[in-house]
């Protein structure tokens, strides 16, 4: 692993649920040391006192009535699953 | 006029046809599939295409509405009911989208066909199209080159004729500078301005969706159906829409003009340069008045953006899982298997490289450093751009630093790559709306590459920027030059 920054590719990778292969966790090491090498330029500015920027234009409080209205169907909402039945998403065994 | 010459005209033209009853909606679709047909082999810039369902919508259309009849190529990161919405990512592979984009509700009610998905960076990550896992999509003007990205689909599309306009998704000059690097128009409307719901979201902070058309006048009329307040996307602004169209042909005297000396620094390529300078004397002749500002932030605006947008890159495809929609890796042992192999296989590098620095950025410990940092940088780009707009009515760039560059060239270096979008990024940082527009053109090995001009206007000043752009446009032949590969087909 390169010693150049903080980031351990294949932690944060497994944090990510991405399972790399230890070639691409090799290479993207590299590139994302480069990146975040880059990126350390922002430590020059001076930041203090300085709110954060959260959303580019002022909308505060955008807020719908709480009322049920149509949507998907359950039928729709299942249409693209990998694996269905019974109206239900099949994912592998959860809890034991 | 059926046949070659069709697919050439702009929007406003084909319009006076269909209104005048000399060619259907349906002998438009048919039209433009010989020529995608003809063309898109060697092109790439489409990666599904309905006819039979564009053939039947053509049926109803009222050629009377605002985009009566007009075909519309969609960026394949947009929902269109009963279509696959892939965003060029294999981990959506056999999705079909079971609802409209409100952009597609909106452009359906102008009366518009959306005809075509258009190829794109896997997830609109990238800045030329070779991140799509589909298929790679070339420059009209030359094949060995890249159309720029991530919209490189519709706008290659749109170059080659191939499309009358499209749209694509802007979140740091996906729209603008493959718009730039294949000759046509751009825009990337103002935060807040185009509903979002039904684009698939890869940094919400920054994503708006944008026209890509032939003409400023186009621009103005694509935007004029999609713009508007959309209640099912939170973040959209509750202002009046005006008409994009009215104040075009208004003169540019008394308009002052910002020409911010960061944005004129080494890394442009010379021929960039001078086609630059050439149009702010142009722009100067028209009435303007140039004034030189400074954005002395700008320089850290793509650093800032690959934390926020990564940041946010990573929340947002957490919902590709393989449990949902998509594809799941085969035989899972369990769901943490399930999840870690759906989405290596699923995803390409560039997208994952993104997701891990995300999640990197994000994490216990480094978020102060990074994350809360950048968005405090973010804050003093804002300020830069607001101050500037207390002296100036619009900001004058370069799109790209550089025309279109070779396929494969960049793709061993993320960082190069990133590097592209220098002068389009801030835009999505400070929220402001911006368009590029051909200005000239680059000769490189033998081939004529477009190069764009980008103006940057103040939030919701969209009609400021579509009337310089439209002034400088009319003064100059640039939209008029064709692709050898938009006339290399024999007349019919």
């Amino acid at each position: 692993m390169s010693a150049s920054s903080d980031l351990n590719v294949a932690y944060v990778a497994r944090l990510a649920r991405i399972t790399l292969t230890e070639d691409e966790a090799k290479t993207f090491q590299k590139q994302l040391d480069d990146v975040l090498k880059y990126v350390e330029k922002l430590r020059e500015l001076d930041v203090t006192g300085v709110d954060p920027a959260t959303h580019a234009l002022p909308v505060f409080n955008v807020l719908r009535d709480d009322a049920p209205s149509d949507w998907f169907t359950a039928e729709q909402a299942l249409s693209n699953a990998p694996r269905q039945g019974d109206g239900l998403f099949i994912v592998p065994k959860v809890v034991e | 006029m059926i046949g070659n010459e069709l697919p050439a005209l702009s929007i406003a033209d084909l319009q006076l046809l269909l209104r005048r009853r000399e060619i259907s909606p349906r002998e438009v679709i048919n039209v433009l599939r010989e020529r995608i047909e003809a063309v898109d082999g060697n092109l790439g810039a489409y990666v599904s295409l309905d006819v039979e369902a564009a053939l039947k919508e053509a049926e109803r259309a009222n050629v009377d509405l605002a985009l009566g009849g007009v075909p519309i190529a969609i960026k394949d990161i947009i929902n269109v009911m009963g279509e696959p919405c892939t965003c060029a990512s294999k981990i959506l592979n056999g999705y079909r989208a079971p609802y409209d984009a409100t952009v597609i509700q909106k452009l359906r009610a102008a009366g518009a066909l959306p005809f075509g998905k258009t190829n794109l960076d896997e997830f609109a990550m990238g800045s030329s199209t070779e991140n799509s896992a589909l298929k790679s999509t070339r420059n009209p003007w030359d094949l060995s080159r890249v159309p720029g990205g991530s919209s490189g689909g519709s706008a290659a599309a749109v170059a080659a004729d191939e499309a009358f306009g499209a749209l694509g998704s802007d979140t740091g000059g996906s729209v603008r500078q493959p718009a730039a690097l294949c000759g046509v128009v751009g825009l990337k409307p103002t935060y807040g301005r185009v509903s979002r719901f039904g684009l698939v979201a890869f940094a919400s902070s920054l994503d708006q969706i944008g026209p890509v058309t032939k003409s400023v006048r186009d621009a103005a009329l694509i935007l004029n159906a999609i713009a508007g307040h959309d209640p099912q996307d939170s973040t959209s602004l509750n202002e009046p829409v005006p008409d994009y169209v009215a104040g075009l042909g208004n003169s540019l005297r008394g308009i002052r003009l910002g020409v911010p000396k960061e944005y004129l620094i080494e890394g442009i390529d010379p021929q960039v340069r001078a086609a630059i300078d050439a149009a702010v004397k142009q722009l100067n002749s028209l009435g303007a008045e140039m004034v030189e500002i400074s954005l002395p932030s700008t320089e850290y605006a793509v650093a800032v953006y690959y934390i926020i947008a990564t940041a946010e890159a990573s929340a947002n495809l957490a919902r590709f899982d393989g449990v949902r929609y998509g594809y799941r890796a085969e035989n899972p042992r369990d769901v943490l298997d399930l999840y870690g192999r759906t989405r290596e296989e699923g995803f390409g590098p560039e997208v994952k490289r993104r997701i891990i620095l995300g999640t990197y950025v994000l994490s216990s410990g480094y978020y102060d450093a990074y994350y809360l940092r950048a968005q405090k940088v973010c804050q003093l780009i804002r300020r830069d751009f607001t101050s500037a707009f207390e002296k100036v009515d619009a900001l004058i760039s370069p799109t790209s630093p550089v025309a279109a560059f070779k396929l494969r060239e960049r793709v061993a270096d993320p960082l190069q790559m990133y590097l592209a979008d220098v002068f389009t990024i801030a835009a999505n940082l400070a929220g402001i709306c911006g368009i590029s527009v051909p200005c000239g053109f680059a000769a490189l090995d033998g081939h004529r590459l477009p190069i764009g001009l980008q103006l940057l206007g103040k939030p919701l000043d969209e009609a400021r920027i579509l009337q310089i752009a439209h002034a400088y446009e009319q003064s100059t032949d640039w939209h008029k030059a064709r692709p050898a590969i938009a006339s290399s087909l024999p007349k019919q």
